[in-house]
């Protein structure tokens, strides 16, 4: 039988991690986007680094950082009573580290389109930095907005190495579909794995078709203008 | 008035320039700088803008001082209280024309003088439209708009009619000289047109490798230029 939970975990731990990427994201990808400094290389490297690393090794630093064993576990534990290895809020962070670039890149790319002589001109007239970014910046860079969040969302449902190293198999509290999958055919149930995985592959094409005609929309509007 | 002595090393296409630029410029009058392309036209109005920071001078305006490497003093261009209006409109597509000028409006002012430049450009009707849908004269028609509802102590236009047809050229040289009476304020253009130089300005400054090589009358000045072998 098809079980709701792993959906409900799966979809809660993806809106978190959008949501709190987004947090970070924007004045991250603000700085990357308008610094010039040399050293920027360097924080660019990092966002990046997920995209090229094996998803274990990441889970595995993850596993051992979070460890009581280890400092920041141990920290964390002692001081907050706050356990990140196989827990939700754990598996966020990883999956927050983990989903970076996707939420980075486009964003950079997004502040990177806008015209310098609209900012030049909003400070001009006397604006400051934060009402440029949330008058003039943030609402002509939609595409790259919903791009971002897109593209993080259904990156994370598709995590797997990850999750497991970090968050375990745990039920109702880190066992997300990609997992289930996993679990399905190691017990050789093909016909349960093929349900869940048939669910993934469609939602994970309406999100890449819905992400294209947004982009193709808002390229017309941008010309256009 | 306004005293400007500044200098900075460019890179341009022809490679590197070194700038000096030092002139006075009365209050309520309209200059126009006018030169070949990388000369620093653009780099002076953004020196004025506080866009570009110079490597040494000052740039004063009355009392205030604007910028003086002596000093160290540098004001933000949030502070200098200037007006510009660049060749590619910069109007924010995200805004109505008339969210255009309210967005430029400062703490505290009146929402009135959105009304009144509304009027002046004769852009009431379209108040309500995205600029997208606006046609090039009337995109740049607002944008000057905008520039003057924060009522700046200096009007800095770069090349603002050059993206424009002939006719809309001329209808909006008389519109900008209309404004330029109404409300007297200091104005720097950029310009490569020597048409547009001689019925802007009566007094031009002709540059050339980011040097002043002539300054007065246009006719004068860029009769004798053009007629230079």
């Amino acid at each position: 039988m098809l079980e709701f939970e792993p959906f409900y975990l799966t979809v809660k731990l993806a809106l978190t991690t959008t949501i709190v990427l987004f947090v970070l994201g924007v004045p991250l990808a603000y700085w990357l986007a308008f610094n010039h400094t040399r050293w920027k290389v360097l924080p660019e490297a990092i966002v990046g680094l997920p995209l090229v690393l094996p998803p274990s090794v990441l889970g595995f630093y993850l596993l051992i950082a979070f460890s009581p064993e280890n400092a920041l576990g141990k920290f964390l534990e002692s001081y907050f009573d706050i356990r990140l290895v196989f827990t939700f809020p754990g598996l966020v962070i990883a999956s927050v580290i983990y989903s970076l670039p996707f939420m980075i890149q486009p964003l950079q790319s997004g502040f990177n389109m806008v015209p310098v002589s609209l900012i030049e001109t909003a400070y001009t007239l006397g604006k400051s930095r934060f009402t440029v970014l949330t008058r003039v910046l943030l609402p002509n860079m939609k595409g790259a907005l919903i791009s971002a969040c897109v593209l993080t969302f259904a990156h994370t449902v598709g995590e797997f190495g990850i999750v497991l190293m970090v968050g375990g198999n745990i039920a109702h509290e880190t066992r997300v579909i990609s997992v289930v999958i996993y679990d399905e055919v190691e017990a050789m149930n093909y016909q349960q794995a093929n349900v869940y995985s048939s669910i993934l592959l469609i939602f994970s094409f309406l999100v890449l078709v819905s992400v294209y005609t947004v982009n193709r929309k808002m390229q017309k509007i941008h010309y256009q203008s | 008035m306004i005293a400007i002595n500044v200098t900075r090393k460019l890179f341009g296409a022809n490679g590197e320039l070194r700038l000096h630029f030092e002139t006075t410029i009365a209050n309520g009058e309209l200059v126009t700088l006018y030169g070949p392309s990388g000369a620093g036209k653009t780099s002076v109005l953004r020196m004025l803008a506080g866009l570009l920071r110079p490597e040494s001078g000052f740039i004063r305006i009355d009392d205030d001082v604007w910028f003086d490497s002596a000093k160290s003093v540098n004001v933000r261009s949030q502070n200098r209280c200037i007006g510009i209006v660049f060749q590619d409109y910069s109007l924010f597509p995200n805004m109505t024309v008339r969210g255009n000028l309210e967005f430029a409006l400062q703490k505290g002012q009146s929402t009135k003088i959105v009304d009144d430049m509304l009027e002046l450009t004769q852009m009431t009707s379209l108040h309500d439209k995205k600029p997208s849908v606006l046609s090039g004269g009337q995109k740049q028609r607002v944008a000057v708009a905008m520039a003057l509802v924060r009522q700046p102590r200096l009007l800095l236009l770069d090349e603002p009619l050059s993206a424009l047809d002939s006719v809309m050229q001329l209808k909006l040289q008389d519109y900008m000289l209309q404004v330029h009476h109404q409300f007297k304020l200091t104005t720097v253009l950029v310009s490569h047109d020597i048409t547009e130089v001689i019925k802007m300005s009566k007094r031009v400054l002709v540059l050339e490798e980011g040097r002043i090589i002539k300054d007065g009358a246009p006719l004068e000045v860029l009769s004798l230029q053009s007629l230079k072998l």
